[in-house]
């Protein structure tokens, strides 16, 4: 696969490294007052869905970026590329 | 043996002579010939036996679709088996023999199993060998690996050499024929990086095997100078020998360079180059392939395709036999019938399936029209057919030609479906192409030669307009539509023998009526039922036979049967190829540490940690085995001073105004208020609670921090801090840099490290135990300048510092500390005294934080802030994870003194019986304390924080052992923490 890297350009996907689900950004607060039961949907329970799926790679081999990667896990078809920090940003993750 | 079917013409070069042996009997050729072309010039018509039944088998085509003719070749560790003879050069030297017989090729003591074969019809395995169960391992396995598998491995190391590498294009055109060499010369011409690529030596396809004429002259003669004005180009890469295999994501295409499989020796270069090859867009003109019919006894040597017939004839200058007929149901295989009697071979009769006229003329040949062949005779080889109307034709060769079909193999590597076109009674490629492909000439249904060239240049006119470039001018040149007509005709039904479909296999017509008899219907059961289409051909000449076949039995169309996927690799790649350079001591990049050639130079035995080799002991003259290093360099160090390299561990350099929030959040425990020049160990958990990582992170300014991880967990732990600086707190400031490679570290450990230290450490610097006291930090510098940093940390629980210097001064700084800690008797000491000391110290690593326990497993539970925001707190406080009664990490030493602890070893009650329900905990780390004197481990045990001086039962049923153990402070020695700190 190839990756087109937001700053970098086309990269092949050998360079990266897989996390999964790009839900893990958003990190439930840690103060809320059901925050045990939030951390453990956060921590256990992913979508896995045959179709689009929005997920994290980290560019190890490469500029250490994280991305926010859209692919179909049907087709391998990648549809968009985010830096995962802008992201979070959007996500309101701002402190 | 002399070169009895060698004939006019072809490609080969007579001038020269090439020796080789089949079977240890010496024969030539010429270059230009394959290994199968110059058997048969040779009149070797017999060269292998069938898989199931042992049958006589001899060459059947001319190109990498071969079935039959697979061969060991070559000799000793090169020896290689399943070579298809048909792709395999000839070189001065080759040794061949055949494969799948036991005594003689031509007296194969299995050929038994040819008159078994009523019992071994599709299916057998799993009737036959189903019961008694008992008798599988010791009966059924051995029978069926002795007579199964075709050739035989050296059962030596590959001694050659294999690569890989990587290519760009624009446009990848995959196969050298007509429709390719004319999509190459419009879009190279056009100024498009182009990539050739076919798997022939010769590039060319078909234009080598015919006589068609293009642009006025011989075809092969157009190729030659296409390929002239193609090499010329700097735009342009020729890649013969090269087959591209297998079509991936995103425009990335496999693809194998055969380098030296032409030659005597690879010469120590590479034999084969695994490419990948990154293209904007690809043009498959892979051309076809073409297909038996199956009638009585079509498997004999001499049975041949039509189109390869005429391959040899026109290419190599060979004739497959002297009496050739021809069986066909199409125009083609009259051109074979018409090209081999331009050559003077006799062909004594056309039969045509088809009530036609005949298509050409052809002198000398009888045209029998509605006809087909229902049986062959002559085991080892052709001597007659018999005709449906009972006339028998005696022969030596038979040209079998049942359509053409086209390699759409690599448009269906991503789930496309080919569909079904009736004119030309073959699968074409379907719509889902990969993303990126174009299809043209014969591999799209383009069957002619004037179509296929039209079809090649307009396909990658499109491909490059596309991309942006202009397209070529390309002329196209002369050729003929060429008659193709074919009508459907599969197996002979008239013929009662047994017809073979896949003579890879040995599956029959029989075999699919029986397998669709028994409900084995869909294309997916009908190939593992009876193993039609698999092995190293993938049944390219088989599948779509038996597929009609199918077809016929269930009353339904070919396309509604459908085919089977087709899945990478085209033709077979070697593992050897796909490993590459990574095997053995180079399987992956491992790292020495800086003072590497220093440990070797003084008796390092190495031990790989991670990627790292790192000293494990320095054996000395006398010593008798690992413990007498261990135990001296453990006493050594704790009676004066120690040093071992630590580098390994990981580091990372963090800045930022925010350094030390973000610390506060990725660490369990308070990094907020550490004050400069200060060390803290900080405890890292995963956000499950279950701890991860841990270390020592020095403040060396108000906004720069160094932190050490494992080193097993070096690159993941960074990792994770970019995940937790990028992703969950996007806008702090701060910055990360690995700097595990920059930093030379050395621990100093023992009562003298101080008093060594000070010979190394410049004057400047005071490291009195006032003003560098437990757990302080700084940047010193050493040696007269060298920069240095200094940290009082301890992991063997002496006075102790580690001290950095940049990474190309530490082999050096390895040299000066033991000279400065000669008046000492300073002693080098590995990984295994490293680890028997923090065993004795009471500090948990790898074996304790396993990824089983938390905090409180510990004895760390109360570091978890919970007045914070930290990755892990949360989830750490669930009540289960919190349990009273859960496991506590302690010590354990033997009640017999003179016993040696087992590691893995699960604690019982005294009193209970060694099952799972009375399990207590069990023992992470074990080690010999020559500090002691005997046995001293670390384990978790339940409750064992309040069980001091218990004795319990350590129970490994692993190894069938059982001691008393006491429960004791995991500080067996220093326990009150006065030595680091003196």
């Amino acid at each position: 696969m190839i990756i087109n890297h937001p700053l970098l350009g086309p990269r092949d996907a050998a360079e990266f490294v897989y996390l999964g689900d790009a839900a893990l950004i958003e990190r439930p607060d840690w103060q809320a007052r059901d925050a045990a039961e939030a951390f453990y949907e956060y921590g256990y329970l992913r979508d896995n869905p045959a179709g689009k799926h929005a997920e994290l790679w980290y560019h190890e081999q490469g500029d250490r970026s994280w991305l926010v990667v859209t692919r179909d896990t049907t087709t391998h078809e990648i549809t968009s590329v985010e830096m995962a920090r802008d992201v979070a940003r959007a996500k309101g993750r701002s402190k | 043996m002399s070169q009895i079917n060698r004939i006019s013409g072809g490609q080969i070069d007579r001038a020269q002579e090439v020796k080789f042996t089949f079977n240890g009997k010496w024969m030539r050729g010429h270059p230009g010939d394959t290994l199968a072309s110059a058997l048969l010039a040779n009149g070797q018509r017999l060269v292998g036996r069938s898989f199931k039944y042992h049958r006589p088998r001899g060459i059947f085509t001319a190109g990498s679709e071969e079935p039959n003719a697979l061969v060991e070749l070559r000799k000793g560790a090169h020896q290689e088996p399943n070579t298809r003879a048909t792709v395999t050069e000839l070189f001065d030297g080759l040794h061949a023999n055949s494969q799948n017989h036991r005594g003689s090729l031509e007296h194969d003591l299995m050929a038994v199993t040819d008159f078994l074969s009523p019992f071994l019809s599709a299916g057998f395995y799993y009737k036959t060998f189903m019961w008694p169960r008992a008798f599988w391992e010791k009966l059924y396995e051995p029978i069926i690996r002795k007579s199964a598998g075709l050739g035989r491995l050296s059962m030596q190391e590959d001694p050659d050499i294999y690569d890989k590498g990587y290519l760009h294009c624009d446009l990848l055109v995959i196969g050298a024929g007509p429709a390719g060499l004319m999509a190459a010369l419009a879009a190279g011409r056009s100024g498009a990086r182009v990539i050739l690529a076919d798997e022939d030596f010769t590039l060319g396809g078909r234009l080598n095997s015919e006589t068609l004429e293009v642009g006025g002259m011989p075809g092969a003669r157009w190729a030659k100078e296409a390929l002239v004005e193609l090499a010329a180009m700097g735009n342009v890469r020729l890649m013969a020998r090269t087959t591209v295999y297998g079509a991936y994501d995103h425009g990335v295409y496999g693809a194998l360079e055969r380098c030296t499989d032409h030659l005597a020796t690879s010469g120590g270069k590479p034999r084969q180059i695994l490419w990948r090859v990154t293209s904007k867009r690809a043009v498959l003109a892979a051309g076809a392939t073409e297909r038996p019919i199956a009638f009585g006894n079509n498997d004999r040597p001499g049975v041949m395709l039509a189109g390869s017939v005429r391959s040899y004839a026109n290419r190599y200058g060979v004739t497959p036999g002297q009496q050739v007929a021809v069986f066909t149901n199409n125009d083609d295989g009259w051109r074979t019938a018409a090209d081999l009697v331009a050559k003077g071979v006799h062909v004594p009769a056309i039969i045509d399936v088809r009530d036609a006229p005949a298509v050409c003329d052809v002198p000398g040949a009888r045209h029998i029209r509605n006809a087909g062949v229902v049986d062959t005779v002559g085991r080892k080889g052709l001597k007659s057919v018999t005709l449906t109307d009972g006339q028998m034709i005696p022969v030596d060769c038979l040209a079998v030609s049942g359509g053409w079909n086209p390699n759409v193999h690599l448009t269906c590597h991503q789930r496309g479906r080919p569909t079904w076109r009736d004119d030309i009674s073959a699968f074409v490629p379907g719509r889902d192409l990969p993303p990126g492909m174009a299809v043209a000439g014969a591999a799209n249904g383009a069957m002619t030669l004037a179509a296929a060239l039209a079809e090649g240049r307009a396909v990658a006119n499109a491909q490059i307009e596309a991309l942006g470039f202009k397209p070529g001018k390309a002329d196209l040149p002369r050729a003929e539509d060429e008659p193709r007509d074919c009508v459907p005709y599969w197996h002979v039904r008239e013929s009662t023998k047994r017809g073979w479909l896949d003579l890879q296999n040995d599956v029959t017509v029989k075999d699919v009526k029986q397998s669709h008899r028994e409900g084995f219907r869909s294309v997916e059961h009908l190939k593992r039922y009876t193993t039609l289409g698999m092995a190293t051909d993938q049944g390219k000449t088989a599948n779509i036979p038996a597929l009609a076949i199918m077809a016929e039995c269930t009353g339904k169309t070919i396309p509604e049967t459908g085919t089977t996927i087709f899945r990478p690799p085209y033709t077979p790649v070697p593992i050897g190829a796909l490993g590459g350079r990574s095997r053995g001591r180079d399987f992956r990049p491992y790292r020495l540490t800086p003072s590497h050639v220093w440990a070797k130079n003084n008796g390092a035995t190495f031990v790989e940690v991670g990627n790292w080799l790192r000293a494990q002991w320095f054996a000395r003259p006398g010593e008798k085995g690992w413990r007498d290093s261990v135990d001296r360099e453990v006493l050594a160090t704790r009676k004066s001073v120690g040093i071992c390299d630590v580098t390994t561990l990981g580091k990372i350099d963090v800045q930022g105004r925010d350094a030390a929030a973000f610390l506060n959040k990725v660490y369990a425990n308070g990094f907020a208020k550490l004050a400069v020049g200060r060390v803290r160990y900080g405890l890292m958990l995963r956000e499950d609670g279950i701890a991860y990582d841990d270390g020592t992170t020095a403040r060396m300014s108000e906004n720069h921090f160094v932190m050490t991880t494992t080193t097993a967990n070096a690159v993941l732990v960074f990792r994770r801090l970019e995940f937790a600086r990028q992703c969950l707190w996007p806008d702090m400031d701060v910055h990360l840099i690995s700097t595990t490679d920059g930093w030379a570290q050395f621990a100093v450990a023992g009562p003298n490290a101080r008093n060594l230290l000070r010979k190394v450490v410049d004057a400047a610097h005071d490291i009195s135990n006032e003003a560098f006291p437990f757990m302080a930090c700084g940047e010193v510098t050493v040696c007269n300048g060298t920069p240095a940093r200094l940290f009082r940390i301890s992991f063997s629980g002496e006075l102790a510092y580690e001290v950095a210097v940049p990474a190309r001064y530490g082999n050096a700084m390895m040299d000066v500390l033991m000279q400065a800690g000669q008046e000492f008797d300073a002693t080098p000491y590995g990984t295994e005294a490293l680890g028997v000391m923090r065993i004795e110290k009471g500090h948990a690593a790898g074996n304790e934080l396993n990824g089983q326990t938390t905090a409180h497993n510990l004895g760390m539970g109360r570091m978890v802030s919970q007045t914070k925001e930290c990755i892990g707190n949360v989830l750490s406080q669930r009540p289960e994870m919190l349990r009273e009664d859960a496991v506590k990490l302690v010590g354990f030493r033997p009640v017999d003194r003179d016993r040696g602890l087992i590691a893995g070893s699960h604690f019982i009650t005294k009193g209970d019986a060694a099952s799972m329900d009375n399990d207590q905990g069990w023992m992470s780390s074990v080690a010999y304390s020559p500090s002691l004197g005997h046995s001293v481990g670390l384990g978790f045990i339940k409750n064992g924080d309040t069980r001091m001086g218990e004795i319990v039962r350590a129970v490994s049923p692993v190894h069938g052992t059982e001691m008393e153990v006491e429960i004791v402070s995991a500080h067996f020695i220093d326990p009150a923490g006065e030595r680091p700190r003196a």
